[in-house]
């Protein structure tokens, strides 16, 4: 026996090439699987329980699915829902499907699967001894979780499975490991388990893996071997070298990805194409662990933020930026402290200058006069309000603060009006540990939903 | 004097997850990867990334031709104070590290 799993693309809201996916269609897939979500856009989305990619742009996507999967009529699955797959995104592509469902006349059974877990149960499960951190160690307790806003728990192949096996023609999955909703069949149908995950690991970004990355269709077959991997789009094709490098890709260790229930080893795997397009790959490990765990991330709120930007074309300004920072920077800490009767630790004022080196700071070793330097202003403080008020503070020193006092009042460029922007609250990623199961549905929820019935 | 990236077919960086930052050096050939052996230490990363040598790893894949380092980032993912959400810039510091031949 052989499991086809379909990969649209690597996450919802990135676009794919639509001829690819009919033509994935017409290979007679088992299973359609696509990622919602990542924190690789940062701790704002798991925070505020929001989507970074659009609602539209998640619905038109969506919306071409649905129509594929009823031509298919085999599980369409998404994994981590609305970017940071809490409850609320669940719902969220719930709601986008139940519309879906009357616009294209279809009836649906759907599950979804909830990752979220409430504060209570973390606190207690760390007290329990149930919560272990990873390297590099982050300090929680007790007190400090409570200011957590969200904590999901990356769901695995068992709840994907658990899903699918309610007999759901379309699976809404919260937070999940990148690989759960690809390897999830092969791994019930009793595929080769080490195939299954590398399978799923190598398809996670959609054609990434292939010489057209951004076609994003592609297909895998797994089996009781090994995995031979495909991409849908003409005029792409896979190859050894393009196969085994995504490995690499975001993942720290190249030979070991660690799975809740496990650990994938690939550095026996052996890969060969097997005609212009495919690739067969072999001799991949999966390692049963003894405790089944599953993968914590939380995001808190540590401040409120206000900007301003401002920019330098003055050359005598642009050529002694980072002085004209540092006095600032001096004066600004002083007029804070006696118009409002702030302590340094109350507020944070960063600048950093754009051409000169706002990426890599104090890591920065090339040196060049640029032609215009942008000053970006980071205010943080304990509230917005009072982030704000700094920065207006800040507002006319900024327009106007001299490199030296015998020299005419300087007047920079200010972009937009008003020069400060509220960014709302900051905030950071606040949870590297894995979780003890006593077995896989623990601290997960399943519920199924029958659409325009 | 030449660079890592004059030598090397490609060079990237990623985050690894919000704590760890990933970076991936494609050698392109056997001769440039044996050269490049020689060359990128974990003493040499340390130093150019400010980290760590004891939670510095070092991997090497000759069957891709490829060095990777992973750390743990100096800020973590979206901190105050980071600079780079996804860490896909910070590949360019070693790509423009000069090397003797």
């Amino acid at each position: 026996m052989s499991t086809r799993v379909l990969v649209p693309s690597g996450v919802l809201g990135l676009g794919f090439d639509h001829n690819a996916l009919a033509a994935g269609i017409e290979a007679k897939p088992d299973i359609i699987a696509i990622d919602g979500g990542s924190t690789d856009s940062g701790p704002f989305y798991l925070g505020t329980s929001s989507s970074k990619y659009s609602r539209a742009s998640c619905k038109a996507e969506w919306k071409a699915l649905l129509k594929a999967r009823e031509v298919a009529k085999v599980p369409l699955v998404i994994t981590s829902c609305g970017t940071c797959g809490t409850d609320a995104m669940v719902d969220w592509m719930l709601e986008i499907t139940r519309e879906l469902a009357i616009e294209l006349g279809l009836k649906l059974k759907v599950a979804t699967l909830y990752s979220e877990q409430k504060i209570d149960v973390i606190k207690n499960q760390l007290l329990a001894g149930k919560i272990n951190p990873l390297q590099p160690i982050i300090n929680i307790d007790a007190e400090s979780i409570d200011s957590i806003d969200h904590v999901v728990a990356l769901a695995g192949a068992e709840q994907i499975n658990a899903a699918i096996q309610t007999g759901a023609d379309v699976v809404l999955a919260g937070r999940a490991t990148d690989t759960a909703g690809i390897s999830a069949m092969a791994l019930a149908r009793g595929e080769h388990a080490g195939a299954a995950w590398h399978a799923a690991k190598i398809t996670e970004c959609g054609a990434l893996c292939s010489t057209h990355p951004t076609s994003g269709v592609v297909a895998v077959d797994i089996d009781a071997t090994g995995f031979s991997v495909w991409p849908l789009a003409e005029g792409a094709r896979c190859t050894p070298h393009s196969v085994s490098a995504h490995m690499l890709y975001e993942n720290a260790d190249p030979h070991t990805l660690y799975e809740p229930g496990g650990a994938l080893q690939v550095e026996q795997s052996h890969y060969e194409s097997v005609d212009a397009v495919k690739v067969r790959v072999t001799g991949s490990e999966w390692l049963e662990s003894d405790q089944y765990t599953v993968k914590l991330e939380g995001a808190r709120v540590v401040g409120f933020q206000s900007t301003l930007m401002a920019i330098l074309r003055d050359a005598h300004y642009v050529k002694n930026a980072k002085a004209w920072v540092a006095r600032i920077s001096n004066f600004l800490v002083k007029e804070v402290a006696s118009r409002m009767q702030l302590e340094a630790d109350d507020y944070k004022i960063e600048i950093r200058l754009i051409g000169v080196d706002a990426t890599l700071g104090e890591l920065e070793t090339k040196q060049s006069i640029p032609t215009e330097v942008g000053v970006l202003v980071l205010v943080t403080a304990m509230t917005q309000e009072l982030s704000e008020e700094i920065a207006k503070m800040i507002d006319p020193f900024l327009l106007h603060y001299p490199l030296t006092d015998n020299e005419a009042l300087p007047t920079f460029a200010f972009p937009y009006s008003p020069a400060r922007t509220n960014r709302g609250a900051l905030y950071e990623f606040c949870l590297n540990h894995i979780m003890v199961l006593d077995e896989p549905m623990q601290a997960f929820r399943l519920t199924t939903h029958e659409l325009n019935n | 004097m030449a660079t890592v990236s004059d030598r090397v077919a490609n060079i990237r960086s990623k985050n690894a997850g919000p704590y760890w930052l990933t970076i991936d050096i494609f050698c392109g050939d056997t001769h440039v990867y044996q050269q490049m052996m020689q060359e990128l230490s974990k003493e040499l990363i340390a130093s150019i990334y400010q980290v760590p040598l004891d939670t510095l790893k070092r991997f090497e894949i000759p069957s891709l031709n490829v060095i990777k380092f992973s750390f743990p980032r100096n800020t973590v993912q979206g901190a105050r104070l980071d600079r780079d959400m996804h860490g896909a810039q910070m590949s360019v510091l070693l790509a423009e590290h000069k090397i003797d031949n």
